[in-house]
């Protein structure tokens, strides 16, 4: 990747937390904390990774995206929109009754969205169903997943893991946002999915750790799933939950609450000023 | 009815795939772990590369369904009753009924035939669970040929579908030339005093049922209603006005299921007596299942007791 690609990918990054920050204000609920630490990846795949057409969201030959964690759907719109999918002027309806930005994403109302999600453990399933729909097929898409650390607590991970790995589902990628944070705490207190790396291993995963909000490393990883045969490709990403956000950073509070008028504008204020200095360099 | 031939609709099941299968390159089969008692191991020997055994994991099985729907494939995902709408009822909610996508779920074993494996494994909860889904179409064949024609019309049908076989052999009552359609009952023989409405192996009890009354001078019409949900209303009605007492005979709790569809459909339409047959508010147990279904009231001789007091 060239200088100036990185740079365009942080200035475009800034843009999706600046959507996010303004959908959940608009929708005064919604989860900013989970959106923001993966909103470096959500901008790297809809402006880099994924084959997709937002003139033609339903495009047959297209990569597909599967929010498994689909509570940070304010990420996802706010990539899609900015995309192009749909207008960015429609974020703050999310959540708002009859908006068809549903509080957790509605692939029959929201162009760009692949598959509805919202309960925990399920979009995994789904995108291994798809890539093993693609392989039955003979069709050379790939199907990419995000799910946070805390999901990973759902057995049913762990069922769609041995699936895909079963299946040597090469053309699946499963990325997770160990942002360490859940509900109720930091996820090794709560209930610990620690060791990520050596458990997906364990069940046959190709493996790269990276640093979630670096965009060389996200590209060599991605590079290297596409690369691998065989098997399946995991990748996990350190992140910071409420990255981009000074009072949100590393704060489980922000898993789910919304910032009030207030907040709102410092949070802007402080996106506004790193979209200045970032456009500046 | 000891002539008469008798098959399990779960074998049903397996052979209507097969030969279904021949005929669509996009219909794949889905399993967990028990393609020999669903039977869909007939289709897994016919077109192994589209036989998917999922492991025993029914929650992530249902997913890959929903997942494979996406793609433009139309995916049977199997098990028995107890799982496929049981454990993985918030599955198919969420992945299935919720995005409202094409997938079929071929749920075998339901209800107390299933017999010596006890109530882990008797569910008798499956209509009503699957019944609060919306769009979601519930079907529960009575015979060997209906069950073949509901899995054909399940495949035309685009949307979720929700078929319920069983595990025991049971009299094939309709001919090879019977006309099947989803959300059409049928008369099974005409009466006028009392409406038998019947489900699954219930509607083979309800014709015995109607012969002993038709010697005790009880005209009793029988019908046959496979698609549970969306329910023939115009039928029921027609039944109530016509005959004036109604009896609902189901091998299901009578909590959630054909008998309570039946008295909503009445109360607020028109209000007619109801007497529903079905397993109450129980558990089953071990035993055979023709004595498990005569213990349990799911009998012709208790539909007759039940019409005589009504």
């Amino acid at each position: 990747m060239t200088a100036a690609e990185k740079k365009q990918l942080a200035i475009t990054a800034c843009k999706v937390r600046m959507g996010i920050v303004t959908a959940t204000h608009g929708a005064k609920a919604g989860h900013p904390g989970g959106s923001l630490s993966a909103a470096d990846l959500f901008t790297y795949l809809y402006f880099k990774e994924l084959h997709v057409d937002p003139s033609n969201p339903k495009m047959d030959e297209r990569d597909r995206f599967v929010l498994s964690k689909g509570h940070t759907a304010p990420g996802l719109y706010s990539a899609l929109a900015l995309r192009g999918f749909f207008p960015v002027e429609d974020l703050p309806t999310l959540r708002h009754i009859d908006s068809y930005l549903q509080g957790h994403p509605n692939m029959n109302t929201v162009p760009g969205v692949d598959m509805s999600t919202g309960s925990l453990g399920q979009g995994i399933s789904v995108a291994a169903g798809m890539a093993k729909g693609a392989k039955l097929q003979g069709k050379d898409y790939r199907v990419y997943t995000l799910l946070g650390d805390g999901e990973i607590q759902e057995g049913q991970v762990w069922e769609a893991l041995m699936f895909g790995a079963h299946y040597h589902l090469d053309n699946l990628c499963v990325i997770i946002d160990n942002n360490g944070l859940q509900i109720d705490g930091k996820v090794s207190d709560v209930m610990s999915p620690y060791p990520i790396p050596e458990k997906l291993r364990a069940f046959g995963y190709a493996v790269a750790e990276i640093d979630g909000h670096d965009f060389d490393q996200i590209e060599a990883a991605m590079t290297l799933a596409r690369a691998t045969k065989g098997k399946p490709f995991a990748i996990v990403m350190k992140t910071t939950k409420g990255k981009g956000v000074s009072y949100m950073e590393d704060k489980a509070g922000w898993h789910g609450k919304a910032p009030n008028d207030e907040e709102y504008k410092i949070a802007m204020d402080e996106l506004n000023a790193q979209l200045a200095e970032l456009e500046a360099n | 009815m000891a002539d008469v031939k008798k098959i399990a609709t779960r074998e049903s099941y397996g052979n209507a795939l097969k030969e279904l299968g021949a005929q669509h390159p996009d219909l794949v089969v889905l399993d967990a772990d028990l393609a020999g008692a669903t039977k869909t191991g007939t289709f897994q020997k016919a077109f192994p590369d589209r036989h998917i055994d999922c492991g025993i994991a029914e929650s992530n099985m249902i997913c890959v369904a929903a997942g494979l729907a996406t793609t433009g494939l139309v995916p049977f995902a199997s098990s028995f009753a107890m799982f496929a709408a049981g454990r993985a009822f918030e599955q198919v909610r969420n992945s299935i009924g919720y995005p409202h996508l094409n997938v079929k779920i071929g749920a075998t074993h339901g209800g107390i035939s299933v017999g010596e494996d006890g109530a882990s494994h008797q569910c008798c909860e499956d209509f009503a669970l699957m019944r609060t889904i919306p769009g979601m179409v519930v079907m529960s064949p009575s015979d060997d040929v209906e069950a073949r024609a509901c899995v054909k019309a399940a495949y035309e049908h685009v949307g979720p579908v929700y078929m319920r076989f069983g595990r025991a052999a049971c009299p094939v009552f309709h001919s090879e030339d019977y006309q099947f359609e989803i959300g059409k009952g049928e008369v099974v023989c005409d009466g006028s005093d009392v409406a038998i409405i019947a489900t699954g192996i219930m509607v083979a009890e309800a014709i015995e049922a109607a012969k002993a009354l038709a010697a005790d001078g009880i005209s009793a019409r029988v019908i046959n209603i496979c698609t549970i949900k969306p329910l023939d209303e115009a039928l029921v009605l027609q039944a109530a006005r016509e005959c004036g007492k109604v009896i609902t005979a189901e091998e299901h709790s009578v909590i959630g299921g054909l008998g309570e569809a039946v008295c909503s459909l009445l109360a607020e339409k028109l209000p007619t007596p109801v007497r529903r047959i079905g397993v109450n508010d129980e558990f089953g147990h071990s035993g055979p299942a023709a004595a498990l279904l005569k213990q349990f009231g799911l009998s012709a001789e208790h539909i007759v007791e039940v019409a005589k007091s009504f």
